[in-house]
């Protein structure tokens, strides 16, 4: 339905294309480098003319990514990405727009514009890093931060109850949201593609770890003694099933999820729910944005891809109908317009 | 029917309609502009609406009013106080009467003067009974009777019928200035298409007023004012805000940069979102954002790509903005800002005009951040100043910041329609793809601009944004020197613009000892008092400013001149202290007025003769 109107590159292009003369200045040991990998990797995949690409951010670590990417690149100012990618977008939808965050670019200082560039679905992809601190500015909580954890701002631990990304995505009528892990290099790069094929806004959410100021913040879910039990592939048509022994699967009980044991109580593979990430009724994808250890898996991978209309499409057409339907054609036309206009001869 | 026995020729009149607010006063006031456009005379209008929607019904705080100017010359204003005056109930009469001339004809609905509508608008007795109006022509007129009668035979409803009252007294008015009602009858057939009942009420309501009126012993003595005698061309009536927005349109076909707008609503400043939101047909995308700040940013994002950017709003707006403009300073994109000022500070005065943003306009940005400021000087001409602020931005590559006012913006004025073809063109300095020599921050020698790189263009792919860059390359930087060097460029880069635009010209003669000095939205009643000064030989000269920052390269020229200065503002003081700063060493006199209200030519020329005495 949706017809694609960037240009594709008659070459194949490679990394090397993607791969800036700046120096990357992120700590060593910081999740950031693996997202950079995953982009480069990303870009050449997705076939446009590299000069279609564009890259937008805010401030903060995440924020410094334009630099770091030979694409043309905007740098902006905190928690506007989202509203400066908007203008680009809307402007010249024939760009391939990427948006990088925050937890506190987007959620925080910017969680006006964020919530309502996914409401309205303007086609553009948003990596949100979050590392559940604010890094830049050296080790403040964010506004997903756990409750209750002491930072610099908090040092008796917060008192304020965290945003999870997807529900706050999805309560904005997220059209495509997905998650994974800074560390898992593969998994980012398919999601980055998924997000580019998406018609609308897709947010993917990595779970990122600031090696400084919030090391290990998502030990649970990334270690590799716990990250079998804790982390759900998603897999569109596939039952959610995990665990190191694949015995575990996500079961749908009344109104409920639950963790469930293959084999234990009769329960087959039949038994587990199995993903749809194209359902346009946000009810179970909203579910398993909200599931976190201990009592459940994080939900990884391509949680909702809906087929919505976008913002830029329809501010397209409405422009095109305009063009064929009105008598102003052009400004003299304007001016000379209406039923007051008289002349002195 | 009694004859017209007496006509007399007037050069120009004024009638204000004060009413409740859902009386329908801004609509005729509207009719009887249109009518006497089409009928070849000058017009100025304005509106004075309160900002609540429906106030209680008969209180002060719910009239609304309109004021219309009709001239055979040249209006540069609607007028300091009014010949006709309507009043369609008590506190509209409490409120207005103080715009009333001596002698002024006063056309009151009797029927709105119950007992309690009296004490609701504040007065202990009946002011058409306690002879307080007694220096005036008073028509008492049953209105709101008389409409229901005329209408008995349509059996509608009372209620519909009485909102038709508007229409009678306007009939009166009609036949009381001499207007055709043909005129009118074919607004009505265009605007109320689609009801013809409502077409036929207002013309029954209409006539039944015009005839009403030739039976009232009162206009025995009626008024024409001879069409305007206007150069050659097409003419309509147009507002401050259709013009701004018409004016950027007409930038954007000039320069060929599609049009964008990002604005979130906000009195006076919404119309032009409005207005530019209709005009898809011309490619003008239009984005009404969440709020303020995503207004400007998207505008900014925009710009990066190629588009003839603007964003549009009030003082309050242009305090949210102020981080972003900052953005753009930055990045050297162009940008234009419009700021439709009101009264402040805060939320202040959101229906009602003032200039006290210029301080803001000039300097509310962290850092040294230059931008360009110009300011239009009359409702028809936003058109040209919206055009100027389009060129200056896209050809410097750097933010401008339009300033109008609400009086502006609502009021309106004829405008001689003219020809794109005949504008100045629009040069931006697009870079060309795979250009060897393209660096993001290399400037043309002579005017200090960038190249423009749009996204897409093969070979130019770079970064910018808010952090300061390298020269030349646009790396990020924080080289001490090269910082200084970067503020230095980026000033020098606004003040060579002073190159561009036209040197500031003096109406009056060029020394002696007093030069009237205004700026922006005043100049209507800044030159009006001037001309009329000079007219009874008052010796006195005027220059009036629409280039803030730069100044004309000539103003220091003109300002030595002259032994006062006397600069006439609506803030308190901040031109005159923004011309201290440039030139100190000139003897600077202030006027100001910071009541929300427009200068009278009155008080100016009695400032003027006050001064000139002085010494």
């Amino acid at each position: 339905m949706i017809q694609n109107t960037i240009e594709r590159s008659n070459v194949e292009l490679t990394k090397e294309d993607f791969v800036s003369d700046q120096m990357v200045k992120w700590c060593p040991g910081c999740g950031n480098h693996a997202i950079l990998a995953a982009i480069e990797n990303v870009f050449p995949k997705i076939g446009y003319r590299k000069e279609n690409f564009c890259i937008v951010s805010g401030i903060g670590c995440s924020s410094r990514f334009p630099y770091y990417v030979n694409t043309y690149g905007f740098h902006g100012i905190h928690g506007r990405a989202t509203a400066i990618a908007s203008g680009v977008k809307i402007a010249n939808p024939r760009l391939s727009v990427w948006i990088a965050t925050g937890d506190g670019d987007a959620m925080a200082i910017g969680g006006n514009h964020f919530i309502h560039i996914v409401r309205r679905n303007i086609d553009v992809n948003i990596i949100l890093f979050n590392n559940m601190i604010y890094a830049l500015t050296k080790g403040q909580y964010s506004p997903t931060t756990p409750m209750g954890h002491v930072t610099k701002t908090s040092p008796y631990g917060t008192i304020e109850h965290p945003f999870n990304t997807g529900e706050l995505v999805l309560g904005a009528q997220g059209t495509f949201f997905a998650r994974a892990t800074d560390n898992n290099i593969k998994m980012m790069t398919e999601i980055m593609f998924e997000a580019a094929k998406h018609d609308g806004t897709s947010v993917i959410e990595i779970l990122q770890n600031c090696v400084i100021y919030n090391d290990k913040i998502h030990n649970i879910i990334t270690s590799k003694e716990t990250k079998d039990d804790y982390q759900l592939h998603l897999k569109n048509g596939e039952p959610m099933i995990f665990g190191k022994n694949k015995d575990k699967g996500i079961r749908l009980t009344g109104t409920r999820l639950e963790v469930v044991q293959l084999g234990v109580n009769n329960i087959t593979e039949n038994d587990i729910l199995v993903h749809d990430q194209y359902q346009q009724d946000p009810g179970i994808h909203l579910m398993l944005a909200k599931m976190q250890p201990p009592l459940f898996p994080v939900a990884l991978g391509v949680i909702r891809s809906a087929m919505y209309p976008t913002y830029d499409d329809l501010i397209e057409e409405q422009i095109n109908n305009a063009k064929q339907n009105s008598n102003i054609r052009s400004v003299d036309d304007l001016l000379n317009s209406g039923d007051d206009v008289w002349e002195i001869k | 029917m009694t004859t017209k026995t007496n006509i007399q020729k007037k050069d120009d009149i004024v009638v204000k309609f004060v009413g409740d607010s859902g009386d329908g006063m801004q609509l005729i006031g509207s009719i009887l502009a249109d009518n006497s456009a089409i009928m070849g005379n000058d017009i100025a209008t304005f509106p004075d609406f309160p900002a609540e929607i429906r106030a209680p019904h008969n209180t002060i705080a719910g009239v609304s009013g309109f004021q219309i100017r009709i001239g055979q010359k040249k209006l540069k204003t609607c007028g300091d106080d009014c010949d006709v005056m309507l009043f369609m109930n008590p506190a509209s009469l409490k409120s207005n009467l103080k715009w009333a001339k001596k002698n002024a004809i006063l056309i009151i609905d009797s029927d709105a003067f119950d007992n309690k509508a009296i004490e609701k608008a504040g007065y202990q007795t009946n002011p058409l009974n306690n002879n307080s109006l007694k220096d005036y022509i008073v028509i008492q007129a049953p209105i709101t009777n008389m409409t229901k009668q005329c209408l008995s035979k349509l059996e509608i409803d009372n209620k519909l019928a009485e909102r038709s009252k508007n229409m009678f007294a306007l009939g009166m008015i009609m036949y009381l200035l001499n207007r055709k009602v043909d005129i009118t009858y074919k607004y009505f057939e265009k605007k109320f298409a689609k009801n013809p009942l409502i077409i036929k009420i207002n013309k029954i309501v209409l006539n039944a007023g015009f005839e009403y009126a030739s039976t009232r012993k009162e206009f025995e003595t009626t008024y024409e004012i001879p069409p305007a005698k206007l150069e050659k061309g097409k003419y309509r009536n147009i507002t401050g805000n259709n013009a701004t927005a018409w004016g950027f349109l007409a930038a954007s076909e000039k320069s060929g940069r599609p049009l964008y707008l990002g604005s979130y609503p906000i009195t006076p400043a919404t119309e032009i979102l409005v207005e530019l939101a209709k005009h898809k047909s011309l490619g003008a995308k239009v984005f009404q954002a969440e709020d303020e700040i995503a207004g400007i940013c998207s505008a900014i994002g925009a710009s990066f790509t190629g588009s003839l950017a603007i964003t549009t709003t009030s003082g309050p707006g242009l305090s949210l903005k102020t981080e972003a403009i900052g953005l753009a300073v930055m990045t050297e994109l162009p940008l234009v800002i419009v700021d439709v000022q009101r009264g402040g500070p805060s939320t202040g005065l959101p229906t009602k005009s003032e200039q006290s943003d210029l301080y803001q306009a000039l300097f509310g940005r962290n850092g040294e951040c230059p931008v360009i400021v110009i300011a239009a000087p009359s409702p028809a001409n936003c058109f040209y100043f919206a055009y100027e602020a389009a060129r200056l931005s896209l050809e410097h590559m750097t933010p401008v910041i339009l300033l109008t006012d609400g009086m502006l913006g609502f009021g309106s004025e004829l405008f001689k329609i003219p020809k794109v073809v005949d504008l100045p063109p629009i040069n931006p300095p697009i870079a060309q793809p795979n250009d060897p020599e393209y660096k993001p921050y290399k400037r043309d020698e002579k005017t200090l601009v960038r190249k423009w790189a749009l996204p897409g263009t093969e070979g130019l792919r770079h970064r910018v944004g808010g952090l300061e860059k390298e020269n030349i390359t646009g790396n990020v930087s924080t080289d001490p020197l090269n910082h200084e060097l970067m503020v230095t460029l980026r000033n020098k880069k606004v003040e060579l613009v002073a190159e561009r635009i036209p040197e500031q010209e003096i109406f009056g003669e060029k020394q002696g000892d007093l030069l009237v000095v205004s700026w922006g939205g005043t100049y209507g009643s800044v030159s009006s008092a001037v001309e009329y000064a000079q007219s009874i030989g008052i010796k006195v000269s005027h220059a009036h400013f629409n280039y803030i920052m730069p100044l004309p390269k000539n103003t220091e020229t003109v300002l030595a001149g002259f032994k006062k200065i006397l600069v006439c503002e609506l803030n308190a003081g901040q031109f005159v202290n923004y011309l201290k700063m440039k030139y100190p060493k000139y003897n600077y006199l202030q006027y100001n007025k910071v009541q929300a209200l427009p200068f009278t030519v009155k008080e100016l020329v009695e400032k003027f003769n006050q001064i000139l005495k002085e010494n």
